[in-house]
């Protein structure tokens, strides 16, 4: 095991961020001219990057999957995004961001990055805003602020249940004016199967052109990877259905380290699975535990009748029913973290009290809180969330408890970076959810916008400064050298092997098996024996995929079965990967539990002796990959265990 | 229950297309209308052996009614016949056992086919590069609550930018006009007091663009208005004619009162 050096400036904790701006290089404008970056995403950090560097002079090409940048993930986010501004005068600050965002992520994230992020957070406030962001507004015309899990204060900024989208589109129109400056070159449905090195540093990608089938090739100074979130290695979660992992497994291929990949976070309000043909999984706001009361039947009799049809969950007398988080946490109820919400939840199903017609589920009462409030009031507050969840499971949450069940959200792992960003490739930068960087073991609700959009406005456009700045008098590289040709040759292989295999199952059939290895033991519980058969479990179904799928369709033009063969061939090595790290983090800690790590009431057992560190996996060829280690030195703030019980 | 679907099968943008159909029997009333077409695609794959097909392509990503990918003209309408609703977020239960659906890409001269039901929706990128955007760059703007805006206005601008760019609108249009997409973000900005300063160069850009890609011109028929899923209102038209004419008028002004230059 390597140690890795993160590149944290030295100073103090609030001075760290300035130093370096003082101290790092720039490049000024007439160099700017020659150097060339390209994106690959265009969520909000990746608008928000190519955006900002195109304002200042740089070239920049811009890579997504779908027909428009607008399309990205992040337009789905609803909730809403934090800041520091104490506007409400409720006693936030820049200091409290911080060490609420470090206490969420169980102790597992970087100081200098978490103060950083905090630090840049108001700016993006202020930016979205002349961007024309319509944020939700008091009668006085200032922005209103409501609070979210994990605080005790109101810093949550919201468009409506859409403040993803607001805040997407207005990176979308600063992105849209760079490209038509001509400053910034759009590639929409590319997608990138591959990184080039030149000499060890990143120099290009080779990304499929989906409409015409080509493979194409791309070269620049610098790399930016704003790629999104590994969710959908499980087949069902809540990320859109483009969502994937096959960049960043790409670049880990090439060397770039994949850090703490075993760190998934399951949310506990998602509508249940209702049938096989399911294809993904939708969230239902976390603001509902403010006034819904989770529970199950006491009786396992009942909940077996509920689950036949032949009883209505308003028909189980208040006596019999179990209203497991206030039993269990009576501090905090149904409003404790997502992590502790889901375990709790997973736990009462599988001891025969779920509910719905599977028995995974559990219902999410607003009986009385109507009652106390009167049914406009909720309605006020939820109306649009209780309408969406109607489409879907036409059933009506006024009249009977809605059913919900914890399902994979978002991924706190992803490419190993250092302070500035910089992947293990030099020239190679991660931002957004693709990396791994400020979450820790555990991200906080509205905390996921808030970092994409500093990692694309406020951090890139400098640290990659700092990192051109030495690249100026390398000329524009040509793409006809051996290193692009390497790497299309081994993309056009893959892609002739999967459509000559002519299997019996199509890609989703493997998909979805995946998926339920994963699900079942590297999901919400976890320990040695499931992780060990796991990994044995996707060895041998990796082997049939690559006998037995059936790719349809041809190499040029729209292939959309293709697509999917091309992405699980990556979420098939990176569900062993987790399950890795997964099996050697012996302790638990924010999203991953391991069940053999818990207190005698439950609840999750830390080891900060022995693991208060980034696990970084580095590629192997051939082999299984190596384990590295960055350790977490807390100089800041003391190491405590979270409670939530008192 | 059982379906027969006609769809629009078509290779590639240059390609003739036609109707072909299928059958799909024990489809849950509980399926999405996209899940249903996934469980039709697996179904191609799977008979393979017999009949050499491609899968159906179709655009979608999000399947919740926000991103504005999914784009399915379904028995003459728009993402289907629930109002308000994109065709990711309507369910079979709005169907009957044995109905036979006709499902067809969007139709419309600037959003050319690539494939089967995919089409090319550049142009409304192209319609934004052109001004949908106030021109700040990062960094050196003033705190956000250094100008109030009435909660009224943030609210109703809120409404406009709540637009998906899905494109039913000029779908729906027997004229193919953009007018309804457009109007939602030149109201956007018209109501915001950071969008004031651009808005005559703003609204002038945005309309030529669109002129210029092949859109339609408006009739006031307002079928626009009855298939946008996210309800969008024809009031941002109107307010959108405002605007344009207004912003006319004081350009016509200023150019006579510098007029002795000329
Ligand atoms: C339903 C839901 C609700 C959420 N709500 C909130 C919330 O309220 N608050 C909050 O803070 N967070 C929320 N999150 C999390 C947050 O939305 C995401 O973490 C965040 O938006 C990710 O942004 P990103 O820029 O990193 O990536 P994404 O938005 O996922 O963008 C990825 C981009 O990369 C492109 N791409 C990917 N692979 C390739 C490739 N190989 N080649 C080319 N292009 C590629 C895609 O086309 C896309 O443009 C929510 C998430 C979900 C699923
Ligand atoms: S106005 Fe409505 S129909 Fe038109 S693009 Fe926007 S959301 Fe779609
Ligand atoms: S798939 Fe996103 S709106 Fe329908």
């Amino acid at each position: 095991m390597t140690k890795l050096n993160a590149k944290i400036p030295s100073g103090p904790l609030a001075e760290k961020w300035t130093h370096y701006k003082t101290d790092q290089k720039l490049v000024n404008p007439a160099n700017k001219r020659k150097l060339d970056i390209i994106v690959v995403g265009t969520g909000l950090a990746g608008a928000a990057a190519a955006a900002s560097f195109g304002e200042m002079g740089f070239k920049v090409k811009v890579f997504c999957i779908q027909d428009s940048p607008r399309r990205a993930h992040s337009i789905a986010a609803q909730g809403g995004i934090n800041a520091a501004k104490n506007y409400p005068n409720d006693g936030d600050s820049v200091y409290r961001l911080f060490y609420d965002t470090i206490k969420g992520g169980d102790y597992r994230a970087r100081e200098a990055n978490v103060y950083r992020l905090a630090e840049v957070s108001n700016s993006i406030i202020d930016q979205c805003v002349a961007q024309g962001v319509p944020f939700a507004r008091e009668y006085s015309g200032y922005l209103d602020n409501r609070s979210f899990g994990g605080a005790q204060v109101s810093r949550t900024f919201y468009a409506r249940g859409q403040t993803g989208q607001q805040l997407l589109l207005g990176a979308y129109g600063a992105l849209s004016k760079e490209i038509g400056l001509g400053h910034v070159e759009l590639f929409h449905r590319h997608e990138m199967l591959d990184l080039v090195l030149v000499d060890g540093r990143a120099r290009g990608i080779v990304a499929r052109n989906v409409v015409t089938g080509e493979l194409e090739r791309f070269a620049a100074h610098a790399v930016v990877l704003a790629t999104g979130g590994y969710g959908n290695v499980y087949f069902l979660s809540t990320n859109a259905m483009n969502s994937n992992a096959s960049a960043a497994m790409r670049a880990f291929k090439r060397g770039a380290y994949f850090a703490n990949p075993a760190y998934v976070q399951i949310h506990p309000t998602c509508i249940p699975v209702h049938g096989d043909y399911q294809s993904k999984l939708t969230l239902m706001s976390e603001s509902l535990r403010n006034d819904g009361r989770i529970w199950v039947p006491k009786k396992k009799e009942d909940a077996e009748r509920v689950r036949k049809g032949t009883m209505k969950p308003i028909d189980i007398p208040e006596a019999d029913r179990d209203y497991y988080l206030e039993r269990r946490y009576p501090a905090f109820g149904n409003l404790v973290p997502r992590d502790v919400a889901s375990r709790a939840a997973k736990e009462r199903c599988d001891a025969g009290f779920g509910v719905g017609n599977t028995g995974l589920a559990v219902y999410l009462d607003f009986a009385e809180s109507i009652q106390r409030l009167g049914r406009n009031v909720i309605e006020a507050r939820y109306g649009n969330l209780f309408q969406m969840y109607e489409k879907i499971v036409d059933e009506n949450p006024y009249e009977t408890p809605m059913m919900i069940y914890p399902a994979v959200h978002y991924t706190m792992g992803g490419l190993w970076v250092d302070y500035e960003l910089q992947t293990t490739i030099p020239g190679l930068f991660a931002a957004g959810e693709a990396n791994f960087s400020d979450h820790g073991a555990n991200r906080l609700g509205a905390s996921a916008l808030m970092q994409g959009l500093a990692d694309g406005y406020f951090v890139l456009p400098y640290t990659i400064q700092n990192y051109l700045a030495d690249q100026i008098s390398v000329p524009r590289f040509k793409t006809d050298t051996p290193e692009f040709d390497e790497a299309e040759r081994k993309i056009q292989f893959e892609i002739d092997r999967l459509l000559s295999i002519k299997g019996k199952q199509s890609v989703d059939t493997f998909h979805r098996k995946l998926g339920i290895i994963m699900w079942e033991n590297v999901g919400m519980g976890r320990n040695e024996a499931g992780l060990k058969l796991a990994i044995e479990k996707i060895q041998l179904l990796r082997e049939e995929f690559w006998k037995d799928v059936r790719v349809v369709g041809s190499k040029t033009g729209v292939n959309q079965e293709l697509e999917k063969a091309l992405r699980l061939i990556d979420y098939l090595e990176l569900g062993e990967l987790m399950a890795r790290d997964a099996l050697l983090r012996n302790e638990s800690c924010g999203g991953h539990f391991r069940e053999e790590y818990q207190t005698e009431d439950g609840e999750a057992l830390r080891d900060d002796q022995n693991y208060k560190y980034v696990s970084a996996w580095e590629y192997k060829p051939g082999d299984v990959p190596e384990k590295h280690i960055e350790p977490l030195n807390y100089e800041f703030i003391e190491v405590k265990t979270r409670n939530y019980k008192v | 229950m059982k379906l027969t679907l006609k769809i629009w099968r078509q290779e590639n943008a240059k390609a003739k297309g036609r109707f072909e159909t299928y059958k799909l029997d024990n489809i849950s009333s509980d399926c999405s209308f996209l899940e249903m077409l996934d469980i039709l695609n697996e179904q191609l794959v799977n008979d393979q052996i017999k009949l050499p097909v491609d899968t159906i392509s179709f655009d979608h990503d999000c399947r919740e009614g926000i991103c504005g990918m999914c784009s399915l003209y379904i028995n003459g309408r728009p993402h289907g016949p629930e109002q308000g609703t994109t065709v990711c977020q309507l369910h079979m239960r709005h169907f009957k056992d044995g109905d036979t659906i006709t499902i067809e890409p969007w139709r419309a001269g600037p959003f050319p086919v690539v494939k089967d039901l995919m089409v090319d929706r550049l142009a409304f990128d192209k319609i934004i590069q052109a001004g949908g955007f106030t021109s700040v760059s990062t960094g050196g703007v003033p705190d956000a609550n250094a100008i109030p805006i009435r909660k009224e206005d943030a609210d109703l601008a809120m409404d406009a930018a709540a637009c998906i760019g899905c494109g039913a609108c000029v779908a729906a249009c027997k004229n193919a006009s953009a007018m309804l997409f457009v109007a939602a973000k030149v109201s956007q900005f018209a109501l915001l007091p950071q969008g004031q300063i651009e808005a005559r160069e703003r609204v002038h850009a945005m309309v030529a663009k669109m002129d210029e890609l092949g859109f339609g011109n408006c009739s006031n028929t307002y079928a626009c208005e009855a298939e946008c899923p996210k309800n969008i209102s024809v009031e941002n038209i109107a307010r959108m004619n405002r605007e344009y004419f207004s912003q006319a008028i004081t350009k016509a002004n200023r150019n006579q009162s510098g007029g002795g230059a000329g």
